[in-house]
């Protein structure tokens, strides 16, 4: 069974595997210059080096810390801001124009009036997460709430349900699923919004380190920064999914 | 019984009269829009009385049953139990929908403990009595089942004993065994005899199916479509004496032929006058 899934996996990663290789064929062979890109060889040893200096902890402890920040207060009030607008048309009539509004605006055009606003430490940084991952809780609660069973929210109030109750304990869980999927794209958005953010007005945290690294032309180096990011992301994303298949359990199969 | 006749309430039915609570309909106009879906609907309905609303679909059975649930606002006429006017849902008047409707998040018993959650009934009393329900509905090894887990006939009896747990005076049913198969359907209308010669509630049960009307009511109702009305009311209440088993004699065929008549009428002339509407197909 295991060497079957281990088989499996290798599989389904070839394709990455097959770019590693390439990589560094192509630096080898001299088909690039390896000071624009350094092989994928040194870019491991700059990996290793990264860990056993220790420096970079620092900076993924507080890009860390800004993520979870920023992340949790948008689920906080993207969920409930959409299961109210599913939920009375009052609040889908006010807070309709605002998700129009943000809704094609790219987030990363914020950093520069956040940076003037809340100057250049954490603040600006997290609410940037926080506006550029609010969409998706939104919208994904809001159509949660509003295609709940109408036989079920009839059902709780028959069974002594009032309005508050109806909400907490029908309305959000039906709508669960689809605020479990609202999460796992914003989780993906704050990556994306926080290392921006970072690149352009940091002084620590793992975007600001590949500027740095970039701009110093360690490029082994900066490489090696995007690959931990980009892991970091990936681990992330799977244990969320493991925790969202966890809570919805009660799904047919 | 091929002629039709009007229907006109007030009339109170001989229902078995073991309860104590009965509903009173007069008057009662409602429609969709501009569609009228109910038209001049009076009814009443016995303390204790099983009765069925039978008819084509677009009669507005379901229509009836949910105002009588308060789900949906009364516009013309009234609606009254013995507790007064309906204008809301409430716990007095538990209600069984065709889909089931189960908390899919919850397991069988979280299902059944949630009316008593609300009702504000003590943590042990409210095990003991969901629990009692569940065995009563034969669930007991699957009380801690998730509803995707069961099959269509479990899943009803789990939304039954949800119902029966905050024991309503009055059991308001929505085609409940429609989606069932025909074993199971049958075996689940003994158990729903069974259950309301135990609890002498008023059961008000939707259905287009004749012999199902005819094996379960005290009374049954024939609507008409087009705008949905009571077009006759129909005794039915002769099984009554061999307990929680339905007798297929005779009687209980000539009945259904009869009932089976009216019904055809109803939906021949839905049929005729939905025919004639401008842009209906």
């Amino acid at each position: 069974m295991m060497p079957g899934r281990i088989a499996q996996t290798l599989y389904k990663y070839a394709p990455l595997v097959i770019l590693a290789v390439a990589w560094e064929a192509a630096v080898r062979a001299g088909l690039v210059s390896p000071t624009m890109l350094p092989p994928l060889s040194d870019v491991f040893k700059s990996l290793v080096r990264l860990f056993s200096h220790g420096a970079i902890f620092g900076h993924a402890w507080s890009s860390l810390v800004r993520l979870v920040t920023g992340l949790s207060a948008a689920i906080v009030v993207g969920v409930l801001v959409g299961l109210l607008m599913g939920t009375w048309r009052a609040a889908h009539l006010i807070f309709q124009p605002f998700l129009n509004l943000l809704y094609p605006m790219p987030k990363s055009a914020l950093i520069p009036l956040m940076m003037i606003l809340f100057g250049l430490g954490d603040t600006s940084k997290i609410l940037l997460v926080f506006l550029g991952c609010l969409l998706p809780l939104v919208v994904n609660a809001y159509n949660g709430a509003r295609g709940v069973d109408t036989k079920l929210v009839w059902s709780a109030r028959n069974l002594g349900a009032g309005n508050l109750r109806v909400l907490t304990s029908i309305r959000t869980r039906a709508a669960l699923p689809d605020i479990m999927n609202g999460i796992r794209t914003a989780l993906a958005f704050s990556f994306v919004i926080l290392v921006n953010a970072e690149l352009i007005f940091g002084q620590d945290g793992l975007g600001y380190l590949v500027g740095s690294f970039g701009s110093l032309g360690e490029y082994s180096s900066m490489f090696a920064t995007i690959i931990i990011i980009v892991a970091a992301g990936f681990a992330c994303d799977r244990l969320f999914q493991r925790f969202s298949d966890h809570l919805l359990r009660w799904r047919a199969v | 019984m091929t002629t039709v006749t009007e229907f006109t309430g007030g009339d109170v039915a001989a229902g078995a009269g073991r309860g104590s609570v009965g509903i009173r309909i007069s008057g009662l106009r409602h429609s969709y829009g501009r569609n009228p879906v109910l038209e001049g609907v009076d009814l009443t309905v016995a303390p204790g009385e099983f009765h069925c609303l039978l008819g084509p679909s677009g009669c507005g059975k379901s229509t009836l049953l949910y105002l009588i649930g308060g789900f949906l606002p009364v516009q013309h006429g009234t609606i009254a139990t013995d507790r007064g006017p309906v204008t809301k849902p409430g716990p007095d008047r538990g209600i069984v929908f065709q889909s089931f409707a189960l908390f899919p998040w919850k397991t069988v018993l979280q299902n059944v403990l949630y009316g008593l959650e609300n009702l504000g009934v003590a943590r042990s009393e409210r095990l003991e009595r969901a629990r009692a329900l569940i065995d009563m509905v034969h669930l007991g090894r699957f009380a801690d089942a998730y509803p995707s887990q069961l099959s269509g006939g479990m899943q009803q009896r789990a939304a039954i004993a949800r119902t029966l747990a905050i024991d309503p005076d009055i059991l308001l049913m929505d085609e409940p065994f429609g989606a069932l198969d025909a074993q199971t359907r049958r075996v689940m209308q003994e158990e729903l005899l069974a259950i309301w010669q135990k609890t002498n509630k008023v059961v008000v049960f939707v259905t287009h199916d004749v012999q199902e009307a005819v094996a379960l009511g005290d009374r049954i109702s024939v609507m008409g479509a087009n705008p949905g009305r009571i077009t006759q009311v129909v005794s039915a209440d002769f099984n009554r004496e061999k307990g929680s088993n339905v007798a297929r004699g005779v009687e209980f065929n000539s009945t259904v032929e009869s009932v089976w008549e009216m019904v055809r009428h109803e939906a021949t002339v839905a049929e005729k006058s939905s025919a004639r509407e401008p842009g209906s197909r």
